[in-house]
């Protein structure tokens, strides 16, 4: 692999960039792998990555039916955090973003990770008790944030309104080292390195069946021919119930519409992220300047990857009440991606009916974050066969024992 | 330079001028002029600078495509960045700045990037800036950030308003050009409701600008006559200023009118959400033209040939002294003949084609204007503005030919049809090779429930170009027949010849200084550079090289840019396919979006009857769902703990009142009522004999607890069911959807009365004394027992009184009618002044039922938790086959004995425990973490036993009874023992007394 640096671009610079070669290859698939992957999303390409990193298996495919990252990873909004309550989340989490800490220079690919720092605002007494709850048991789970006044909160958002009549800031939960990063960067990186190890990353090569033998898992059949694989890993969010159906099992997940959107660049206005969820809505800013908006999920199931339009008043309304500076900018572009969503809106890493074929899905509306964290579970996972402490409670049996790790209980919405 | 012409302009009025200031400078305009053409009469042709490399831009574009001509308009709370000259109407005293330069336009610092272009190509940054790895965050993303971005941040709260309108119609026509009005009338005649919209302040489109008859009068008269004919019509609407942004399923269209964007500071919404459900849309959206991808061609002078055709026709505007016209086609020649009959200098027509033989070109040569055939340029000289060009042949490598002096090059690749409004809903294109562009497939146009296509192109933008074949078009589209078509007259064109760059061989060098995407500084050799990265997609292109990504989201550079890769992957341009088409068409206010929804209207307020009363006491508000409630009452100074102590206190030992109307309260009827209700709530309500209240639990199908309230018998067939005031939509929304999609064959009917009604709860040891003096209603305790109902007249008022109790203490709710809530509640103020009768507010509420230990949806429940976590195991029926949630709370880990309980919990030193601190337990989880063994879920100062309290869930808790936790608070240990939950009177005496 071609190292990357300032060097580099500047020896390319005098040969006008002629000799920069491809990220990563584009083969042709073999007949069989070791580990065939599903998706070449963030979570995906993390799968192989640590699969190879941590397991040196790299006889290993990762198969996708469009252009890598192109599913929720080159979609969302990428708040990157780990201010979750719950011990199994928080652990994944909090593993996640200090793996994206020094991704960069470990992928020697720049994906830009700010923890910039990021602030969910109390706006009412149960919301600030529900934070100060959240600070407590992340505390003990090592994770580290504080719950702050709304002065603070003032101080670090200038254009924030922390008056507003009808739901006043109260304080906000404030993680510092939480933040964002660049979407497509991450899954360029680990794709890659992924490639720079062997591994190959076959773009619009659509999974059509599962093929089975024995109750064991044999290969899968795709838009580019049959390809054998011991193991299999179903990695494909917002499609994942589709892909279950062809591996002969059922998921207990829903898929949704999630719309994000941006205005028009502007110069440096809001320096962290603010996750308002009482009143529905987020905002960070990109390096580019654009004022990055999310919100709710639509309320119906679809596959369409385009939203309801409400769901976009919903949103501006409570950003343009919380930043009313913001009111006379733009809307500049919107989009949607499908969300996977379980019941009890955690993800799933766990084995199968199905021998041998592993799914990672469930991430919904908040799973950029956790990229770097599930990829390293979830090679864990398929390189031994069983979960190691990081996977272990996401398995799909906690639906059937009730056992849920529930997160909305701390957010109305989660990102 | 660029000039106002003596005359001519048809979209001016020279007897009203007007002026306004560009970055200070005091400039004139008329009435009729885009900010852009005001600014070009005044050469100023030099508005902002680009995003990376802050090179000079001028004006590209005449309408909604300009990637260029952005500024800062207005002032204070009137400011707005990224604003399009092109499309904002001039008005008097309009402040106007430019953006992306400092310290000023002319001197840039930023500027420097620029000379460093050829180390800053596409994603260079996604390959450097990583060591030290801080940097980042400290020093290299805050460079970025500010040196991109553009506009600048307003800074004071908007001072306009907004406003939001629906409006439903047959035919939705977005385009007010010639197509879209002869679509509009024929589908009025057809007899169907149609609305035409169109985006700026005139209709006609282009058509009046090109010279073209239709019926054999000139287009302005044509489009006159029309406009006036479907204005006659009943069943047609016109809109102006109107732009179509998105078009959402199912046919929902949604449209931004500027109402009062050109008359700032008139007592007027300055801009209308349109929210128009249509049965069906034409969209007559028109073509935009393609810049030609050579060397300079972002130089200030650089523009669009349809512009430059614009500013001299529509506003009397010369673009320049001298201009070059570079095309591939013969609609630039058009340019060429406007230019020169307002006596401009045309030095040369520079036609890509080996041969420009029709009849446009004829014309010009007629004009004696000179037209070099298969010839490009090869670069544009200037800096700021353009001085010359260097003509070079298009087949070759850019060896330059002549040199024209020139202060205007009008360039044209060719035309894109606008088809965002049919692709946004998916809509799929088919590629037009001939004319080098994406037309709609009508195969694969966007369908609705009915299977049938709802958008349909009309016009240029269905692929038409040609005026004649668009009038037919979309006089079809608008189910005319064709004989009754309207007949264009212009020049035929010869076939155009697309050209992705100029020369065709274009060495490296000038490569790198061709132009895509003007704003975002794409450039060819960018886009080159990701193909042989790999990031082949048209996706990944656009996202690494950020092509299409600026403000025109890729009006001028997406065609251009995907033509240049499939070139460079050696594809056919359908095979590399679009990119998607997103609303909004255009940018749109947010404003706009959240039109009304600000401040105290931001959400509906819900009152209930005694708001007002409640505000007139000083009452300190918690917002509560949409509901405001009050929080206390202080007085005299007091502070809000003091307020509460003093509520409770009052309440204890006298009486307190309580509004609570915002309570849910749902009706639920029906033969099948019972039946329902013993499968919704965890306890049998079937058996509730009629006049008695049940206290009831209601699970998710998952188990946990989701709400919890009353239950009261009205009659056989009657049911009313107290909810949480929070809870009682979704509760209501939750009965529904089981009637609705499971039991939809059970005879019951519910209906939430919450608002029909206000309750008011009279609590504490004078409560009888209270009501009785009332009168009307006997409230003895053998006529009315804890947990029974009557009703009957109280006050004079028809009134129902539970006597349940949420304090422990005696206590009747007392519900009437909501439009007597007010006169109820100072009957209750008057009768009870001399028994301590004081209003309470949720605070208080909320100590008192932790002094008796009773729980509260939302603390004690989060959703992980069942009812047996709380010891409401009474309240779960043995003998129910089933309810929702029972088979849930039969799993292995709902049944674990391990379970975390709820118990009391009162600190060794009498103080507070703090709001959701845990309870270490030794050791550490395999992943690290402290491992735990409870955490408090309530946790207040009880002013009736002078100490801290508090409820908590802890593993095993209840057979720990006596035990000490400790509990971390920011690194500090409070040690608390766990005791039963309830505080205050365990054996129920007051309250049944
Ligand atoms: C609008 C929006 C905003 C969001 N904001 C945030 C945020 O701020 N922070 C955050 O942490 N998370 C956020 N998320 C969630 C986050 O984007 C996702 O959880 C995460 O990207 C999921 O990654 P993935 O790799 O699992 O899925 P994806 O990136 O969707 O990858 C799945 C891949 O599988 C491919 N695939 C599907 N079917 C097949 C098949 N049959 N054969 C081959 N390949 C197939 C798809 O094409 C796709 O590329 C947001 C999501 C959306 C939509």
């Amino acid at each position: 692999m071609r190292r990357y640096s300032v060097f580099a671009v500047a020896r390319e610079a005098l040969r006008f960039h002629a000799g920069w070669g491809r990220a990563w290859a584009a083969p042709e698939p073999k007949r069989k792998y070791d580990v065939i992957v599903v998706g070449a999303g963030g979570h995906g390409l993390a799968t192989a990555y640590y699969l190879g990193r941590n397991f040196g298996i790299r006889n290993v495919a990762v198969l996708e039916k469009g252009w890598l990252g192109g599913g929720n990873t080159g979609r969302n909004t990428t708040i990157i955090r780990s201010n979750y309550l719950q011990d199994p989340s928080a652990a994944i989490y909090e593993k996640a973003r200090s793996l994206f800490e020094t991704l960069s220079q470990e992928l020697n690919y720049n994906v830009m990770f700010s923890p910039r720092g990021l602030l969910m605002l109390a706006q009412t007494e149960h919301e600030a008790r529900g934070y100060k709850r959240t600070v407590h048991a992340n505390a003990l789970q090592g994770v580290q944030t504080e719950y702050i006044d709304a002065a603070r909160v003032k101080a670090l958002v200038p254009i924030i309104n922390i008056e507003g009549p009808r739901y006043p800031v109260l304080g906000a939960l404030y993680q510092a080292r939480g933040g964002t990063a660049r979407h497509d960067a991450v899954a360029w990186a680990y794709a890659r390195a992924c490639s720079d190890m062997g591994m190959d990353i076959i773009q619009n090569c659509e999974v059509t069946g599962v093929r089975s033998a024995g109750g064991k898992v044999q290969g899968v059949d795709t838009s580019r021919g049959s390809i054998d694989c011991d193991k299999l890993a179903i990695v494909v969010a917002g499609n994942s119930s589709v892909l279950a159906e062809m591996a002969g099992f059922r998921l207990p997940i829903e898929s949704l519409a999630l719309q994000a959107l941006v205005s028009e660049p502007i110069k440096p206005a809001i320096d962290v992220v603010v996750m308002a969820n009482t009143v529905h809505g987020y905002m960070s800013q990109s390096d580019k300047g654009e004022l990055v908006i999310g919100g709710g999920t639509d309320g119906f199931n679809n596959y369409t990857q385009r939203g309801s339009w409400h769901h976009v008043e919903e949103t501006v309304r409570a950003l343009v009440e919380t930043f009313p500076i913001i009111s006379r900018l733009k809307m500049m572009r919107s989009w949607g991606g499908i969300v996977d969503m379980t019941g009890d809106r955690s993800p799933i890493l766990s084995a199968t009916p199905l021998g041998n074929c592993f799914v990672n899905c469930g991430w919904g509306t908040g799973g950029f974050k956790s990229i770097p964290g599930s990829g390293w579970a979830m090679a864990e996972l398929i390189a031994k066969g069983a979960p190691g402490p990081l996977a272990a409670e996401f398995g799909l049996n906690r639906f059937r024992e009730g056992r849920f790790i529930d997160e909305s209980v701390a957010a109305g919405v989660a990102h | 330079m660029s000039t106002r012409l003596a005359t001519g302009g048809r979209l001016i009025d020279r007897s009203k001028p007007l002026s306004f200031t560009f970055d200070g400078r005091s400039l004139g305009g008329f009435a009729g002029d885009t900010l852009a053409a005001a600014l070009l009469a005044n050469d100023q042709m030099l508005i902002g600078r680009s995003f990376k490399y802050h090179r000079p831009r001028g004006i590209l574009a005449s309408g909604v495509e300009e990637p260029n001509a952005l500024v800062g308009l207005g002032q204070g709370p009137r400011f707005e960045p990224d604003q399009r000259t092109t499309t904002t109407e001039l008005f008097a005293g309009a402040a106007t700045v430019s953006q992306n330069a400092w310290p000023n336009l002319d001197l840039d610092i930023g500027a420097l990037n620029n000379l460093a272009y050829r180390f800053l190509p596409a994603g260079f940054y996604y390959k450097t800036f990583m060591f030290p790895r801080f940097a980042w965050k400290h020093l290299f993303e805050p460079v970025v950030r500010l040196s991109a971005g553009i506009g600048r941040v307003p800074k004071d709260r908007d001072a306009d308003r907004y406003e939001q309108a629906y409006d439903f119609t047959d035919v939705l026509v977005v385009g007010g050009g010639v197509a879209g009005l002869a679509a509009a009338l024929a589908a009025a005649k057809g007899g169907q409701r149609v609305l035409v919209l169109e985006q700026t302040a005139h209709w006609g489109g282009r058509a009046p600008v090109d010279g073209i008859a239709i019926n054999g009068m000139p287009a302005d008269a044509w489009v006159a006559e029309t406009v006036a004919s479907l204005a006659a019509l009943p069943n047609v609407t016109l809109r102006r200023r109107t732009m179509a942004a998105g078009v959402y399923d199912h046919g929902y269209v949604v449209a931004q009118e500027a109402v009062a964007d050109h008359l700032p500071g008139a007592d007027l919404p300055r801009h209308r959400l349109w929210r128009i459900r249509a049965g069906r849309i034409i969209a007559a959206t028109g073509a935009i033209e393609r810049p030609l991808a050579f060397a300079g061609n972002d130089i200030p002078g650089v523009m669009l040939a349809s512009a430059a055709r614009d500013y001299v026709v529509n506003w009397a505007v010369s673009p320049g002294d001298r201009t070059v016209i570079v095309t591939n086609n013969d609609d630039a020649y058009r340019t060429a003949l406007a230019l020169h009959d307002a006596g401009l200098v045309v030095p040369a027509i520079l036609d890509a084609r080996a041969k420009a033989a029709g009849e446009l070109p004829a014309l010009a040569r007629a004009r004696g204007i000179r037209v070099l055939e298969g010839r490009g340029i090869a670069r544009v000289k200037g800096g700021k503005r353009v001085k010359a060009v260097e003509v070079c042949a298009q087949a070759g490598e850019g060896a330059v030919l002549e040199t024209i002096a020139c202060d205007c090059v009008a360039m044209s690749g060719g035309f894109s049809p606008v088809v965002h409004l049919y692709s946004q809903p998916g809509g799929k294109l088919v590629w037009d090779a001939a004319n080098g562009m994406f037309t709609p497939d009508p195969a694969r146009a966007p369908t609705g429930a009915d299977g049938k296509p709802f958008v349909t192109c009309a016009g240029a933008a269905s692929g038409a170009l040609q005026a004649a074949d668009a009038l037919a078009d979309a006089h079809a589209a608008g189910g005319g027949e064709a004989a009754q078509a309207p007949r264009a007259e212009a020049a035929a064109e010869a076939p155009m010849q697309p050209v992705w760059m100029m020369p065709q061989g274009a060495p490296a060098k000038l490569r790198f200084k061709m132009w895509l995407d003007f704003q975002n500084d794409v450039k060819v050799s960018d886009v080159q550079l990701a193909a042989r990265e790999g990031y082949e997609s048209v996706e990944h292109t656009k996202r690494y090289t950020t092509l299409g990504m600026a403000s025109d989201q890729g009006k001028m550079s997406n065609i251009n840019g995907l033509a240049i890769l499939s070139d460079a992957l050696g594809q056919p341009i359908p095979a590399t396919g679009t990119t998607t088409f997103r609303p909004p068409y255009a940018p749109i206010s947010f404003g706009a979006i959240a039109a009304e929804a600000r401040g105290e209207i931001f959400q509906p307020l819900r009152r209930t009857p005694m708001h007002d009363w409640h505000a007139a006491a000083g009452a300190h508000w918690e917002p509560v769902g949409l509901w405001r409630r009050p929080y206390c009452y202080p007085r005299g100074g007091e502070s809000h703990s003091q307020a509460v102590n003093r509520e409770v206190t009052n309440t204890r030992q006298n009486l307190g009142l309580l509004d609570a109307s915002t309570l849910g309260k749902i009706l639920v009827k029906g033969p099948d009522a019972g039946r329902f209700l013993d499968m919704l709530y965890t306890g049998v309500m079937s058996s509730l004999p009629v006049g008695k209240c049940r206290y009831g639990l209601m699970c998710s199908e998952n188990g946990f607890l989701i709400d919890d309230g009353v239950v009261v018998r009205l009659a056989d067939d009657a049911w009313l069911c107290h909810t949480t005031s929070g809870g009682a939509d979704r509760i209501h929304a939750h009965m529904e959807d089981w009637l609705q999609c499971e039991w939809w064959d059970w005879q019951v009917y519910t209906a939430n009365l919450t608002e029909q009604f206000a309750q008011v709860a009279v609590v504490g040891p004078n409560a009888r004394k209270l009501l009785e003096r009332l009168g009307g209603i006997d409230v003895s305790k053998e006529a009315l027992p804890f947990m029974a109902f009557t009703e009957g007249t109280l006050a004079g008022i028809p009134a129902r009184i539970f006597r349940i109790s949420f304090s422990g203490e005696l206590s009747y709710e007392v519900a009437i009618p909501a439009s007597h809530g007010l006169a109820f509640w100072k009957a209750c103020l008057a009768a009870g002044a001399d028994l301590g009768l004081m209003p309470y507010g949720t605070e208080a509420l909320h100590v008192m039922r932790a002094e008796k230990g009773f729980i509260m949806i939302g603390d004690e429940t989060d959703g992980t938790v069942i009812p047996q976590d709380l010891g409401l195991g009474w309240a779960i029926s043995k003998k129910m086959p089933d309810y929702l949630g029972k088979r849930a709370q039969e799993r292995s880990h709902m049944t674990n004995p391990e379970r975390w309980k709820l118990v009391g919990l009162e600190t060794l030193d009498g103080s507070v425990l703090p709001d959701g601190v845990l309870a270490p337990a030794p050791g550490a989880n395999p992943n690290g973490q402290r491992a735990t063994q409870g955490r408090v879920t309530s946790t207040y100062f009880s002013p009736t036993l002078g100490c801290g309290i508090a409820m908590g869930l802890v593993r095993r808790g209840p057979e720990r009874i006596g035990e000490v936790l400790e509990f971390v608070a920011a690194g500090k240990s409070i040690p608390a023992r766990i005791c039963d939950q309830v505080f205050y009177d365990k054996s129920g005496e007051k309250q049944n007394v």
